[in-house]
């Protein structure tokens, strides 16, 4: 037995998940409404272009796109690698899971860091 | 180590969980309903990232998009998303005063009023992004 133990990352994921989870509880069902239900309803006008890039165009707004979406995307990735480990019965599995989850969510955030930055 | 059985050693004896072990039960159920929403959070994030990069594309892009976005089989998607959104969203809310101790003045604000602040939070954060994408 040594004193120094290994530092696990699960403190850190967890908070990832839960500040993922926070941010999607209380912005996306607004989000999803505004954007695609209520225009495909015709119960709102859809969001113009103008009017999209007026607002992305802050480097503040984008940053916090960009937060919002890593965030959301780590909240998933570590909520669907435990529901996959009990659900299904994978916990076998755990270091591709693993892999395949947090790499997803780091690929879907580096997405969302070049189309922002790619915004004129 | 090998669970086959060896000759002088008790043999293992361990049941095997069925895969769908959750759905015998309506509380399990709600519990993987309750983590597969992760599944709608990504789904919104990433229709979020082709937003972006249809915007950086330019109208005629955005307009497609916007164009594909409301077909049928879209929109019903969408109702579907929304659905379990509000599940997450609610459930998320719910578990809230059993993870945030807020203590005032010394003794611990109940449960009621933690909720009733996430509520209110949840109210604040949704009409300011309906006034801000307006």
């Amino acid at each position: 037995m040594t004193s120094a133990r290994r530092r696990s990352p699960e403190p850190f994921l967890w908070l990832l998940f839960s500040s993922g989870g926070m941010l999607a509880a209380l912005l996306m069902p607004a989000l999803a409404w505004r954007l695609w239900l209520a225009p495909g309803l015709g119960l709102a006008e859809p969001l113009a272009f103008e009017r999209a890039a007026a607002l992305l165009s802050s480097p503040l707004a984008r940053l916090g796109v960009a937060l919002v979406v890593a965030l959301a995307l780590f909240h998933w990735a570590h909520r669907f690698r435990f529901t996959l480990y009990d659900g299904l019965q994978l916990s076998h599995l755990w270091g591709l899971i693993a892999t395949v989850c947090y790499g997803g969510a780091a690929i879907g955030s580096a997405a969302a860091a070049w189309a922002l930055l790619a915004l004129p | 180590m090998s669970t086959t059985y060896r000759r002088h050693h008790p043999r293992w004896h361990r049941e095997r969980t069925p895969i769908f072990w959750w759905l015998g039960r309506f509380a399990y159920t709600r519990f993987i309903a309750r983590e597969l929403t992760s599944l709608a959070v990504a789904w919104v994030a990433l229709l979020v990232v082709v937003e972006v990069a249809a915007l950086g594309r330019g109208p005629a892009a955005w307009e497609r998009l916007h164009a594909l976005l409301r077909t049928p089989p879209a929109v019903a998607l969408h109702a579907l998303v929304l659905g379990v959104l509000l599940f997450h969203s609610l459930t998320w809310l719910h578990l809230a005063p059993k993870a945030v101790v807020v203590r005032l003045g010394g003794r611990r604000l109940p449960d009621g009023a933690v909720l009733a602040g996430h509520y209110a939070a949840w109210a604040a954060a949704s009409l300011g992004l309906l006034w801000v994408l307006s």
